[in-house]
């Protein structure tokens, strides 16, 4: 073990102040440790834990006692006991979550992302690497260079970390063999230049042991000349460094209005660094001013620079809030809204081409879209593959289309405005992550053409308010029966309406489309759009499509302003709907003959808050658009 | 250009998910338990905001059990924030006269665990900064820094929002919550640390004083409130004066005092690093239920 550590432990006890002094002034290196079940990785870092004196006698009592009750090391202590820490990865023995380690050595602090290495866990794997400014990746010396090493290089590298360390472990376990060592880095090193690792350190270690953990040569590696695990870990540059080098950017969080004469703007600096008097722009409005002063808690500051949390004020008084970029005026971020993008799909539902999901990307949030993948990456073999979707740990590379304009930096150049996460709307979780390429479409090219007879001029002259009718429901429920009738209604009452039906559009703006649920998503969408036209134009607009995903209506409710889209949940039971069978179609679909069938073989997701629900069994069509209509009016 | 310390990076991370829940949340509100992580806490807030005040209320749910230092710094220190301190009491506890000496994990669970939920429920806050870091204990290791919690409080620890680069999600509907860590990533040396650097204000009992004290089930404690002790114990224990100091502040009855001298921010960091057992371990909450006990209890909407 390293005197290193002990002198650190000798200065506390001798000098605490001395020792305080140097701790204060400690950079931090944040880093991943990936590899399988079997390759040592969590005693790897129980070792490092136990090594820098971050385990206490309590835990240390716990841990030899576990250790007899469950350890895999024969009554020694088991370190990787320390580590997995859910009571379901006790019993399995597996790491399946994310888990981050604390340990401080006489030069750094460390925050080590402890994450599980089977494929299921690719996604894991890729939440560690996200903060990470290195990777060590675990091998068994035993085993050499595996799919499952190729699979965590791969990730690594794909979330740009530059460090990679190749910890080749278990060398007790092949007597500390050069040969064994040298054979597996000559294989690695073949590899890495494959997919285009530009350097990595390889080093010869035993976690269980502690070979080259702490000090390196270890008596058992004579021949190894390379440092040990902690003097590498130490050395070498964190990635913020890196950072302020770039020109200055920050996202705008939060807007700091505490009375009428302080207006300040809040954020983390993303890349580069910032002093009074900078010419800055405020994208995408692209406005330009000059910083006035940094101001922190502990007064007005000079510079401020990469990873710091500030407030900035301006000399001007120009727009600028959450979701937009101050950046250095003479080298601005792009602004677009279509991209290429890596996109690493994360949750047990696969990705819905043309789907709108919720965008976050720094402090902005937009509504986007992601087409069906140019390809998919075999995250063991590398290869490309065709995909029309990608599932939970899938890679693919797809275009990207966002609603609205975003202030955006490929990802090589800067993680901040660079990496995204996308939201499903309906259920809220985090579905993916993504790293921006490049722009395919400058947002600039395409101008909104502004028009002197607004939607609010339109509307006046045919004396009503506008609205969206969206009748949802099985087919056979009853949806253009109603809407039909309701239109009927309406016309009496000299509304200006126009009825949007389902297997009307299909034959016409509509017929390139068929049933799969990518094409339902896209055939919404259009309907949504030509919705929105019409009601810019001013009419009371009815549609009658099964429209059966959630996310999709509540797409177009996002298209129009708020109070417009009414949902109409036209609810006959699935029963009920089969046994008139209108159409033909649920006979035709129970024998096979037709395929992703609403209620039968795809599924119709029930409005959870529909502005009006009418029930079909109960009431007759024109019942249900009296209803209807009481509900809606003066509609004016 | 030197790279930044780790302590600034933690303050500017810290600073970093404040401000996002203070752009995102409808009604956040900062859990304020009066110990050495929420003064942190506080302070990092105050910093977040400047010069505005922290724009949330503190709650401290309160089991009427902790010190009485305590309750004299939680007035001070809110109204020095410029925010609103908000006390909650669990009335069901209040009206049964739940105590730690009679009731053992019913307290902790009525007070704190229930108590923490109606508060929530009760002014419509949806989300909860707490100063939990993942450092204190093996389940908190994983815990997210928005941890999303169910209409019902509940945690589910397979099924948790994956967090990225400095990306959070801070999306629900309406009725399920978030519990939020800004000082995840913090140890209990750097709390010190900053404590120090800053000159934050803490409760004097972390600091080493001649103090009435008890022994009680093998454990050393302070007798913080005579009346009361006599009261739930129904006979008043052995009372010596020791030099006694803590590593934790809880409830007095189930928080374990350490005999120490160390009088100076400088000694209290070198004793805790010099010492040999970790800081829960004088907490008496995380044995019951054996090894999965603190993942059991934030599965039921403990902190």
């Amino acid at each position: 073990m390293s005197d290193a550590i002990y002198k650190t432990d000798a200065l506390i006890a001798e000098d605490i102040d001395a020792y305080l002094e140097q701790h204060q002034h400690k950079t931090m290196l944040r880093f991943i440790t990936c590899g399988s079940v079997d390759d040592g990785k969590s005693t790897l870092i129980g070792r490092l834990l136990y090594d820098s004196k971050m385990i206490f006698e309590d835990q240390l009592d716990a841990l030899t006692n576990d250790s007899k009750k469950v350890g895999t090391q024969g009554g020694e202590i088991d370190f990787a006991l320390l580590v997995d820490g859910l009571a379901a990865e006790r019993e399995q023995g597996i790491t399946i979550d994310v888990a981050y380690r604390f340990f401080n050595t006489e030069k750094r602090k460390f925050i080590v992302a402890d994450c599980p290495g089977h494929e299921q866990y690719t996604r894991n794997m890729v939440t560690g690497a996200s903060t990470a400014d290195l990777a060590v990746v675990m091998i068994d010396a035993r085993k050499g260079v595996l799919v499952q090493t190729r699979r965590h290089s791969y990730i690594c590298n794909l979330i740009g970390i530059k460090n990679i360390v190749l910890a080749v472990n278990k060398m007790d376990l092949v007597d500390y063999s050069q040969e064994v060592f040298d054979k597996i880095v000559a294989d690695y090193a073949k590899f890495a230049e494959e997919i285009g690792i530009e350097s990595f350190t390889a080093m010869p270690i035993s976690g269980f042991k502690g070979d080259n953990i702490t000090v390196a040569p270890s008596e058992n590696t004579p021949w190894y000349e390379g440092p040990s695990l902690i003097e590498h870990l130490e050395t070498v540059e964190v990635l913020s460094a890196q950072d302020a080098e770039k020109p200055f950017r920050m996202p705008v969080q939060w807007v700091n209005r505490p009375n009428l004469d302080f207006r300040g703007f809040s954020g983390q600096i993303a890349t580069g660094a910032v002093k009074p008097g900078d010419a800055v722009r405020v994208l995408p409005s692209g406005k330009t001013s000059h910083v006035r002063s940094i101001v922190t808690y502990n007064g007005d500051v000079d510079e401020a620079v990469a990873g710091q949390s500030v407030t900035l004020t301006l000399t001007d008084e120009i727009d600028c809030s959450r979701g937009n970029v101050i950046a250095v005026a003479d080298n601005p971020p792009e602004v677009a809204d279509q991209f290429e993008a890596t996109v690493v799909w994360m949750d047990d539902e696969a990705l819905l081409p043309g789907r709108g999901y919720w965008l976050k990307l720094g402090s902005q949030t937009v509504s986007a879209a992601v087409a069906e993948p140019k390809y998919e990456v075999n995250v063991n073999t590398m290869e490309h593959l065709a995909a029309k979707t990608l599932a939970l740990n899938s890679i693919g590379v797809a275009e990207v289309t966002t609603d609205k304009p975003l202030v955006f930096e490929s990802y090589a150049d800067s993680r901040q405005l660079g990496g995204f996460i996308l939201i499903d709307k309906v259920t809220n979780a985090t579905v993916a992550a993504g790293m921006l390429h490049f722009s395919l479409r400058r947002s600039q090219n395409v101008h909104w053409q502004a028009v002197d007879i607004t939607r609010e001029e339109h509307a006046k002259l045919k004396n009503q308010a506008p609205k969206v009718l969206w009748f949802t429901g099985l087919s056979g429920s009853g949806k253009s029966t109603i809407a039909n009738e309701v239109e009927k209604r309406l016309n009496l009452m000299n509304r200006h309406t126009f009825l949007l039906d389902g297997d009307n559009i299909r034959h016409g703006l509509n017929k390139d489309l068929g049933f799969t649920d990518a094409d339902r998503v896209e055939n919404i969408r259009r309907v949504g759009e030509v919705a929105k036209l019409m009601t810019d134009a001013g009419l009371i607009v009815l549609t009658a499509f099964i429209s059966p995903f959630r996310a999709e209506r509540q797409m177009v409710r996002d298209l129009l302003p708020e109070g417009e889209f009414l949902e109409v949940f036209v609810d006959t039971p699935l029963e009920v709907a089969e046994q008139r069978d209108v159409k033909g179609l649920y006979k035709k679909a129970r024998e096979g003959k037709l395929k992703n069938f609403t209620g039968i073989d795809s599924p119709y997701e029930a409005p959870e808050n529909a502005e009006i629900r009418v029930n079909t069994v109960e009431m007759s069509p024109q019942e249900a658009a009296a209803y209807i209509i009481d509900r809606i009016m003066p509609l004016k | 250009m030197t790279s930044l310390t780790h302590l600034e990076r933690l303050e500017a991370e810290s600073i970093h998910i404040m401000r996002e829940v203070a752009a995102e949340a409808d009604k956040p509100v900062m859990l304020y338990s009066i110990g050495k992580d929420s003064a942190v806490m506080l302070h990092l807030a105050k910093k977040a905001f400047y010069p505005s005040p922290p724009p949330f209320p503190l709650l401290h749910v309160d089991t009427t059990w902790k010190f009485k230092a305590m309750y004299e710094l939680r007035e001070k220190a809110a109204q020095e924030a410029g925010m609103e301190l908000l006390v909650y009491q669990n009335p069901e506890a209040q009206q049964r006269g739940i105590n730690p000496f009679q009731h053992g994990p019913l307290h902790t669970d009525m007070w704190k665990t229930e108590g923490l939920k109606q508060a929530l429920d009760k002014y419509g806050f949806d989300v909860a900064f707490g100063g939990a870091r993942r450092d204190e204990e093996k389940s908190r290791a994983k815990e997210r820094v928005m941890s999303f919690r169910t209409s019902t409080h509940g945690w589910d620890p397979k099924n948790q929002r994956p967090e990225l680069w400095n990306l959070y999600n801070a999306r629900k509907k309406k009725g399920e919550g978030i519990r939020c860590f800004p000082i995840s990533n913090w140890t209990e040396l750097d709390i010190w640390q900053y404590i120090m650097k800053e000159q934050i204000e803490i409760v004097p009992l972390y600091f080493a004083e001649e103090r009435p004290t008890y022994e009680y089930e093998g454990g050393l404690f302070m007798a913080d409130d005579l009346e009361r002790l006599e009261e739930a114990m129904g006979t008043l224990p052995e009372i010596t004066m020791r030099s006694i100091r803590f590593r934790t502040l809880g409830c007095f009855p189930l928080t374990g005092a350490v005999e120490s001298t160390a009088n100076t921010l400088a000694d209290v960091v070198q004793e805790t690093l010099l010492t040999t057992t970790s800081e829960r371990q004088g907490r008496v909450i995380d044995k019951d239920g054996g090894d999965a006990s603190m993942e059991k209890k934030k599965q039921e909407g403990y902190f």
